[in-house]
């Protein structure tokens, strides 16, 4: 029998508040534990919560951004559970009444091409503090920085049909949330600003069931998301063939093992017993509010991937590469202003090529699109060839302030284009290889390229290569 | 010019007088404390022109203050020294008020006699036999006794208004989100709200207006002008309508309560207002819902004490789970055990709907009811406190179900949020009995003019029958 993979998504991501999400305590990464405390997310006698608006905001505009309902009305509602690092031995989320719902997010599946994931709810809810169990030894340590952390949680329907589907929408959502678009959040897996728990099931191909899954946890990358997945299919697909029934349960990804083990604790039924918190009224959001978030947000990835590719004559191959981030959209654009209508594919090539290749991280470019421009205009009048441009924009990096035609200037890039001067390499050249002269004129014509070179050599890669092309033909003519 | 520091001694030897008698109305008290707050209030500009400059207040153990312990009772917080203080608490202080200690009171204010408290009850000032009520029971005994003239109490479900008519003083009990619930520690965070007593009407209405008030710290406050102090006593209630629900007079209630009702509400009609009957029909499902919402709530507000950030923890225990049942097993007392059981098991899945999320509709029909009454044209509603009298030690610990209906009268303005005062209207066989008054939402200053023009017309303090 075939068998599909479904798999189904609770992603949470930190958002990038200055603030926690009831109170006013710093929520960076990072520093010292037990540092950014207080009352209210250490759980004190009496303290309250009071949410950040700017966290609502944040929240709002990723539920705009994955297609969702945004509910003007929300309630936060109280998760019950005892644990070292929940200071409250609550955490305040939202269960009946999230925040928003009913959303889509559109990825590109490595199997079947274009898809949809839906998004079933959106809401907001605060992190925990964080166990460390091999600090202290025998015991527990607990840093209380991340206690209060704003989340929100995204779960998706169980849409992705494989654990490379499950990749792609997890590098899709990344890229929609993360610095490249939206920013509210840094969606760093490995520092956790983005965690993932995953559930499985199979079922035979065709069929429209949903069979008892596994949750899947404890993975901190996306290939650690995939690789899980992977595991956790061939372990469910071993399991149904020798007859087996699956069992639902947490199983926890061991990285270095590359093996999904069962949860070593007890499987409690969790009953987190919820119910609407009262310190906090409902969440009531005005219309005209959220209509001026949703106006406000920026043209998102596919949306600027259709756009590029009809405005400026891009595949899709290549308007993914220039809408990698917005930045990266918005460089590629104004260079392509500069260049005049029907340049697109010979700036697409600028960047994707040229000027990538400069970038530390793979998105942002350390040339200005002004000297860029420059450059470009410098090998399209003539002045330095396409391979010096290399060399101008290498250059342009160190030193931001330089005219790109002064630093071709410095750098003796500027191409000579003297008849006399090509004429005479042209003719040293030919005396000095004789003999393939004779084999060019005996009909060996893929030697003209060799040619060429020894006339470039000669020049030190200042001949404008049209020149010397027209002078060689002609000399050998 | 105000001598904060005589103030402080003369609190100092108030309080000891009535500790001296064996009250126990204080947890935790000191002249030292004292001495210390009247030099910060002598060193603060604006603290000698305050509304309660120089006057001393108790404060239930269950409100947080960084210059005594906060323990609610509680063996699970003993010793436990709050980093800040409530915000109820920094308003009096800014009023020029001296916190004069922290009273008893029942354990997490769950109970109605101060005998829940793991340190040890008060007594009535009154009779020593009998209980003061409770929660806030050491803070109506600390006024009755006359340690102070005002105090704060807390209310979950009638805790400052029994007390109050137990030891024959005034209680308030203010619209939900009128004070600030920030530091105060919770119990059932829907019902809670601060209250005051005072030896009068004009006293406790005093101290409400000084910690009144919309606070950024707590989303629940109501965004009002704080209430002001309460206007000069009127001579005549010409005009003002008091309904009287019939629910709160059943054929067999103590005769007692019911005389001391029947002479209240004859002088408010002397007083030329105008007594109409009403009905609030679902008042007889009070009790049980509250005995629904607050221990759901409470089971929940009281995870927290799992003896990992603060408070006594229990090290011999093997494994997480282990420390928290032997911590929480130990720490706690029977009746907030029984209550977290309670609210465990009705928001338990299966269960949630039948109980809690049924209950919350028999608490909305419990507010439409006083909508309606108060929409119908009636300014006040006037019934008993309570269905008796203070009641001896030991009456109603062996059964917790009598002990819950003691507060069948006054849980209702909990579950429906309007503000509520208790005032004294009288002694049988030499015990208080107290009358309340119930307001609309945000009816404070109605029910406390018609309390003061009753309080004249009446002796408190007078037999019966």
């Amino acid at each position: 029998m075939t068998w599909e993979t479904v798999v189904g998504l609770e992603v949470h991501v930190q958002l990038l508040t200055r603030t926690k999400m009831f109170c006013g305590c710093s929520a960076r990464f990072g520093d010292p534990p037990n540092t950014n405390v207080c009352p209210v997310c250490l759980g004190l006698p009496g303290a309250l919560p009071v949410p950040n608006e700017q966290a609502v905001r944040l929240a709002v505009r990723a539920a705009y951004a994955l297609g969702c309902t945004v509910h003007p009305r929300s309630i936060f509602a109280r998760k019950n559970y005892f644990y070292p690092d929940l200071p409250k031995g609550y955490q305040i989320s939202q269960f009946e009444g999230p925040l928003a719902t009913g959303g889509a997010l559109a990825c590109v599946s490595p199997d079947r091409g274009p898809i949809a994931v839906r998004i079933k709810r959106l809401h907001l809810e605060e992190d925990a503090g964080k166990s460390f169990h091999d600090r202290v030894p025998g015991k527990t340590a607990v840093d209380f920085n991340r206690s209060g952390v704003p989340l929100i949680e995204i779960v998706s329907e169980p849409d992705l049909r494989s654990p490379a589907e499950a990749r792609a929408y997890l590098a899709v959502l990344k890229q929609v949330l993360g610095p490249g678009y939206l920013a509210i959040s840094n969606c760093n897996m490995e520092e956790g600003s983005l965690r993932v728990d995953a559930n499985l099931s199979i079922r035979p191909a065709g069929s429209s069931e949903l069979r008892t899954r596994t949750e899947v946890k404890n993975m901190n990358s996306f290939s650690g998301v995939e690789h899980a997945l992977t595991a956790e299919r061939a372990r469910q697909l071993v399991a149904t063939e020798r007859g087996e029934e699956i069992v639902q349960a947490t199983l926890l990804f061991d990285a270095a093992a590359g093996e999904v083990r069962p949860t070593r604790t007890k499987e409690e039924a969790h009953d987190y017993r919820y119910f609407p918190e009262p310190d906090i009224p409902p969440l009531v959001l005005a219309e005209a509010w959220l209509a001026r978030e949703k106006q406000a947000l920026p043209e998102l990835p596919a949306a600027k991937r259709a756009r590029l590719e009809s405005a400026f004559k891009l595949s899709p191959a290549e308007s993914v590469v220039v809408s990698a981030t917005a930045a990266l959209g918005d460089y590629f654009e104004a260079l392509a202003a500069r260049a005049g209508s029907g340049a697109g594919k010979e700036v697409w090539n600028w960047v994707a090529n040229d000027l990538l290749s400069l970038s530390r991280d793979g998105e942002s470019i350390p040339v200005p699109a002004g000297p860029a421009f420059e450059t470009l205009a410098l090998v399209r009048g003539g002045t330095i060839s396409r391979q010096a441009a290399k060399r101008v924009l290498a250059e342009l990096v160190q030193h931001p302030s330089e005219p790109a035609a002064a630093i071709a200037e410095r750098l003796g890039l500027v191409q000579v284009s003297d008849t006399s001067a090509i004429e005479g390499w042209v003719r040293e050249t030919l005396e000095a290889h004789a003999a393939e002269v004779a084999r060019y004129k005996a009909g060996e014509t893929r030697l003209m390229g060799f040619l060429v070179g020894q006339v470039m050599k000669r020049s030190q890669g200042k001949a404008d290569p049209k020149a010397v092309n027209a002078a060689l033909s002609q000399a050998l003519e | 010019m105000i001598d904060f520091r005589q103030a402080a001694r003369e609190t100092a030897a108030r309080v000891a007088a009535c500790e001296g008698k064996g009250t126990h109305a204080f947890l935790a008290w000191s002249e030292a404390a004292l001495l210390a707050q009247a030099d910060r209030l002598a060193a603060s500009p604006d603290a000698a022109a305050g509304a309660l400059a120089g006057e001393a207040v108790a404060v239930k153990d269950v409100i947080a203050d960084a210059d005594f312990p906060t323990t609610c009772g509680s063996r699970i917080l003993a010793g436990w020294r709050s980093p800040f203080e409530a915000t109820a608490v920094r308003r009096l202080r800014a009023a020029g008020a001296l916190v004069a200690g922290k009273t008893v009171c029942d354990e997490f204010a769950m109970g109605s006699s101060t005998e829940w408290c793991a340190y040890g009850p008060s007594l009535n000032p009154v009779d020593p036999a009998r209980v003061p009520g409770g929660s806030s029971g050491g803070s109506a005994a600390a006024v009755a006794a006359g340690a102070v003239t005002m105090a704060l109490g807390s209310e979950t479900g009638g805790s400052v208004r029994q007390p109050a008519a137990f030891c024959g003083v005034v209680g308030i009990k203010p619209t939900y989100g009128r004070v600030s619930r920030y530091g105060l520690v919770a119990f059932g965070s829907s019902l809670d709200q601060i209250g005051t007593l005072g030896k009068d009407v004009a006293g406790a209405a005093r101290l409400l207006a000084a910690i009144s008030g919309r606070d950024d710290r707590d989303g629940t406050t109501l965004d009002r002008v704080p209430l002001g102090e309460p206007g000069p006593t009127a001579g005549s209630l010409a005009g003002t309508v008091i309904g009287v629900p019939r629910e709160y007079f059943p054929t067999g209630l103590h005769a007692g309560v019911r005389a001391a009702t029947d002479r209240a509400l004859a002088r408010l009609r002397e007083l030329g207002a105008e007594v109409r009957d009403v009905s609030l029909p679902h008042t007889k499902y009070a009790v049980p819902t509250y005995y629904i919402v607050a221990p759901a709530e409470a089971s929940s507000n009281l995870a927290r004490y799992d003896g990992v950030r603060y408070g006594p923890r229990d090290d011999g225990a093997s494994d997480v789970r282990a420390m928290y049942r032997a911590t929480r097993g130990r720490g706690f007392g029977p009746e907030v055990r029984r209550r977290i059981l309670l609210g465990t098991y009705v928001l338990s899945a299966g269960y949630y709907d039948a109980y809690y999320r049924q209950a919350q509709r028999v608490r909305d029909l419990i507010r439409h009811d006083f909508a309606r009454a108060f929409a119908s044209g009636v300014h006040a509603l006037f019934t008993p406190t309570t269905p008796t009298p203070a009641f001896k030690f030991g009456e109603n610990t062996a059964d917790p179900l009598a002990m819950y209906l003691s507060d069948v009268y006054v849980c209702t303005a909990n579950l429906a949020w309007v503000p509520a005062l208790s005032l004294p209207i009288g002694r049988d066989a030499g015990l208080p009995i107290g009358g309340q008054l119930i307001g609309p939402m945000e009816g404070e200053s109605t029910i406390v003019r018609i309390a003061q023009a009753l309080e004249r017309a009446l002796d408190g303090t007078a037999e019966v029958r």
